[in-house]
């Protein structure tokens, strides 16, 4: 327990969206909810404890609450955040709440990242292909090391949306990939075990759905809670159609 | 409040990976197949998973000569006999194939670095030269608890990757995944199950699902702990819930309930035992290395149960670090160095500094024992099929296998999801495959409607009564205080006592909001029974079993107890039934006999009888007791006296 804990705890004041759309009556508004702060509280904390003995409709999604699942993405004061690693330590006393944009709203902080994610993962075969069966006798192929830490580090990504949200491109195109779509799209070609080869890739990645739909303003790099290079992973991706092109 | 009804082959209850790795199995030998999910299946439970996979390959220098047979005798001592050894044989067997059937699917394994390696081993500090032949094969950290370096890992994201994999699998069968969709009930005929009743939890309406094989894959009931756990939000049981409900399904050891060692206080959020298979100490509030007096041998890698209780121990002795929120010990990463925490421990080091703002390179980390696994659950026979219903399938933490006995070792847990999925998906499959669904949409809609009444009980009920917030933090304080690492009969009796109150208190709660729609107050309202019936069951079995086994430790019957309870807890307790119904059956034929496990407590009663007169009718025994046929004859996959050859 190294950091400080206030003796005087901060009244903390929420304005929170919003809407039911199972409700007829229900309009989107901004709700106001007062809390005391308290040492290591998290927005997990604070809105369950907000739910619990202030207003039990209030909707959100957490599920881990440890930043790994990804569930609880939302607008911290403007900002696509993880709920549960936001402490309100780091926050002014005023927190605004609001559910992720592009993704279809639930209710009030819920939205649906399920089926955006489920579609992109369609739509780029984000899997490994493979021609040959599974052989149970056989060992495993084998791998350098180097390269099992490059595709592990592409594969950290936990699909919250974060960096979706907060994308002008995939808020503007709803067939954008979005960072995470790139990311992964990078994860799989780096991948030797996928058999798909750069014409394969080259018509997936080489429009502007694809890397070439990013037009370069990087707020994904800046608000992604597992620290994905996504600069690195577009560079990537567009030396690898550039290449590509260049040879056919 | 209900709509349509849908039908399919194979129904999934969960989306982690026991019911992915079942659906697969499924849909690749033709059938039409659903899963339901309370969250998108990439947001489940197993990608908190970190530490590793266990499964013996041997290939690297501290995993030569590992093999299934010491995987085996790893387990069943790790169990504390506990187990079913068949299956505990079953899996160390298949555990190489399912986890190389993982690289196939995509899973970035740590490999073998050939040349000079650089580890920590009990507290030193060593250089192994590892093969250069070996280089490139998927590479092992220690776990507690094993003879062999042979958890499987990706950095500390094991489960994460493993999930992430199999889901893209799902995602290319094209197989069809109804997310934020809850089973609140199970459609049966008193033998055959046929489906179950679904909730949206995006509408709140209900709707039946039929299914000629039902597979539950619901993980863990470590919320019944309430904050007291590493568990995510969604692990509430319901999958045991809902198969405790009918009074014919059986679970199995609800009182063998796992404590991590090493949980973040004071969140509970879990810090894997990787941390201590790479190095890490644990040291009390003088910095001492209390494991290394407590248990000379394996130091801080003996079993979860044994370091749970040292712990315990170490901070009832007033050696804890006290502060407000209790008192915790120390977890010490600081000699592994940088590199090495944010690289192969890189999830340990992100959530040291996103929730406590420590560096584990310099800082020591706070940590407690907490509620971390159910052993218990749902009691199947060894091809995950459930006890007295037909066409009802269990997989992996929901089930009661049952290979963890009354202690699972680390990393077994990730490795039972993938085994048992593609041992359970392909006998649900061939069930499936024999079935028609020759049913009456009746038994569906009776069973729609039954669930339509709770939801208008809770939504009728008005004026004051308890807070269903109250009552599950009241459970949670019960539960860990009186069904936890340390268990006397007086608290126990307590215990059971106190959650009967809840229980009554449940039934006069009164909801603050009515609104239409999933109502997160109604939807955790809905489960707050079944959670309670599950504390009450585990409560209840902890004051039965008067002896100490595994994680299950009765300060008042301080020895293992091979004499009288050589033997698996079954309950039984219908939705309206006024007592659960306690009984008991033997493990399975044992082919390793009762022991020393190696690690913690020599003191325990030897069995009366000799091991040929228990086995000879075990299995009968269990049949009276429900265990329904086995596709291959029961004890056939025993390997008798195979373990003779590793000791």
């Amino acid at each position: 327990m190294t950091r400080k804990e206030s003796t005087v705890p901060r009244r903390l004041h929420f304005e929170i969206f919003r809407y039911n759309p199972e409700d007829s009556g229900s309009v989107p508004h901004m709700q106001t909810f007062e809390l005391d702060e308290a040492p290591y509280m998290s927005l997990f904390i604070a809105l369950n404890q907000i739910r619990e003995t202030q207003d039990p409709s209030l909707q959100f999604d957490f599920a881990c609450r440890s930043a790994i699942c990804g569930s609880c993405g939302m607008m911290v004061n403007g900002r696509p955040a993880l709920g549960c690693r936001t402490l309100t330590s780091d926050l002014p006393r005023t927190i605004r709440l609001h559910p992720l944009p592009v993704f279809k709203l639930i209710g009030d902080l819920s939205v649906d990242t399920g089926t955006w994610f489920r579609q992109m993962v369609e739509k780029s075969e984000a899997w490994i292909h493979s021609e040959q069966a599974f052989d149970p006798e056989a060992q495993e192929e084998r791998m350098d090391d180097e390269l099992a830490q490059a595709i592990y580090e592409g594969d950290r990504c936990i699909e919250c949306g974060c960096c979706v949200a907060s994308c002008g491109a995939a808020n503007l195109n709803a067939d954008f990939a979005g960072p995470a779509g790139l990311n992964r799209m990078a994860r799989f070609l780096m991948d030797p075990r996928d058999s798909r080869g750069d014409a394969d890739w080259f018509e997936i990645v080489s429009n502007s759905d694809g890397v070439f739909g990013c037009i370069g303003m990087m707020a994904c790099h800046d608000v992604c809670p597992k620290e994905l290079p996504l600069l690195e992973v577009y560079a990537y991706l567009r030396r690898k159609v550039l290449t590509t092109k260049i040879r056919h | 409040m209900s709509s349509g009804l849908i039908s399919t082959d194979v129904l999934v209850i969960g989306g982690g990976l026991a019911g992915e790795r079942c659906a697969i199995e499924a849909a690749a030998a033709g059938h039409d197949v659903l899963i339901l999910s309370l969250v998108p299946p990439r947001r489940s439970h197993s990608c908190a998973a970190q530490g590793g996979m266990q499964a013996a390959l041997g290939n690297c220098v501290k995993a030569e000569g590992d093999n299934a047979t010491l995987h085996f005798l790893d387990t069943v001592r790790g169990s504390d006999w506990g187990a079913d050894q068949e299956v505990a044989r079953i899996f160390a067997e298949e555990a190489p194939v399912a986890v190389r059937e993982l690289a196939h699917f995509g899973v970035p394994w740590t490999r073998v670095r050939g040349g000079k390696n650089s580890y920590v081993i009990k507290g030193e500090r060593v250089d192994i030269e590892e093969r250069l032949e070996n280089d490139g094969l998927i590479m092992h950290r220690d776990f507690g608890g094993t003879a062999k370096w042979r958890a499987c890992y990706a950095a500390a994201a094991t489960g994460h990757a493993a999930l992430y994999a199999v889901d893209s699998e799902v995602v290319r069968l094209g197989i069809t995944v109804r997310d934020r969709t809850e089973a609140v009930e199970l459609i049966h005929d008193g033998n055959r199950c046929w489906g179950v009743v679904a909730r949206c939890l995006r509408t709140g309406s209900h709707f039946p699902v039929l299914a000629k094989a039902t597979v539950i894959a619901t993980g863990g009931y470590g919320r019944i702990y309430g904050q007291y756990t590493t568990n995510a939000t969604i692990n509430e049981g319901m999958g045991a819930v809902i198969a405790l409900n009918t009074g014919i399904v059986p679970l199995g050891n609800m009182e063998a309930v796992q404590f991590h060692p090493t949980a973040l206080a004071p969140s509970n959020i879990l810090i894997t035992e990787g941390s201590r298979g790479d190095g890490g100490y644990l040291l009390d509030k003088n910095l001492h290395r209390f494991m290394v007096d407590a248990e000379p041998e394996k130091q801080e890698l003996a079993s979860r149960d044994v370091v749970s209780r040292h712990m315990k121990q170490c901070m009832r002795d007033g050696n804890g670090v006290e502060t407000p929120y209790g008192p915790h010990l120390w977890l010490d990463l600081r000699h592994l160095g940088e590199h090495h925490l944010t690289t192969k421990l890189r999830e340990v080091f992100d959530i040291c500094r996103d929730f406590v703002g420590l560096n584990p390179a310099h800082d020591l980390i706070p940590v407690q024992p907490t509620q971390h696994y159910s052993m218990g659950g749902v009691r199947v026979n060894k091809d995950g099929q459930a006890y007295g219903m037909a066409g009802l399938f269990v997989a992996g933490e929901a089930s009661c296998w049952d290979m963890h006995g009354f202690n699972r070792l680390g990393g077994n847990s990730l490795a039972e999801t993938v085994v048992a999925g593609r041992i359970v998906g392909q006998r649900a499959g061939e069930f499936a495959n024999a079935a028609s669904l020759d049913v009456t949409t009746s038994i569906a809609l009776h069973a729609t409607k039954r669930a339509d009444a709770r939801v208008s009980a809770w939504l009728g009920r008005s004026g004051s009564g308890p807070n269903i917030y109250d009552i599950r933090n009241a459970m949670g304080e019960t539960m860990m205080s009186k069904v936890g690492i340390f268990r006397t009969g007086d608290e126990l009796a307590q215990a059971v006592d106190e959650i009967s109150a809840l229980l009554v208190d449940c039934d006069k709660a009164v909801l603050r909001s009515k609104v239409p729609g999933m109502n997160p107050e109604l939807t955790f309202a809905l489960r707050l029974k079944g959670m309670l019936r599950l504390a009450l069951v585990t409560a209840k079995g902890a004051l039965l079993r008067t002896e100490s086994r595994g994680a299950h430790y009765r300060s008042d019957y301080p020895q293992r107890n091979d004499a009288e309870w050589l033997n698996r807890t079954l309950v039984r307790w219908a939705a309206d039934g006024p007592e659960p119904e306690f009984s008991y059956e033997p493990v399975g034929e044992i082919d390793l006999p009762p022991g020393h496990r190696g690690y913690g407590s020599d003191d325990r009663i030897e069995m009366r009888q000799d091991i040929e007169q228990y086995n000879s009718d075990a299995y009968k025994q269990q049949a009276e007791h429900g265990r329904l046929a086995t596709k291959e004859a029961p004890g056939s996959r025993i390997r008798w006296g195979a373990w003779r050859e590793q000791v």
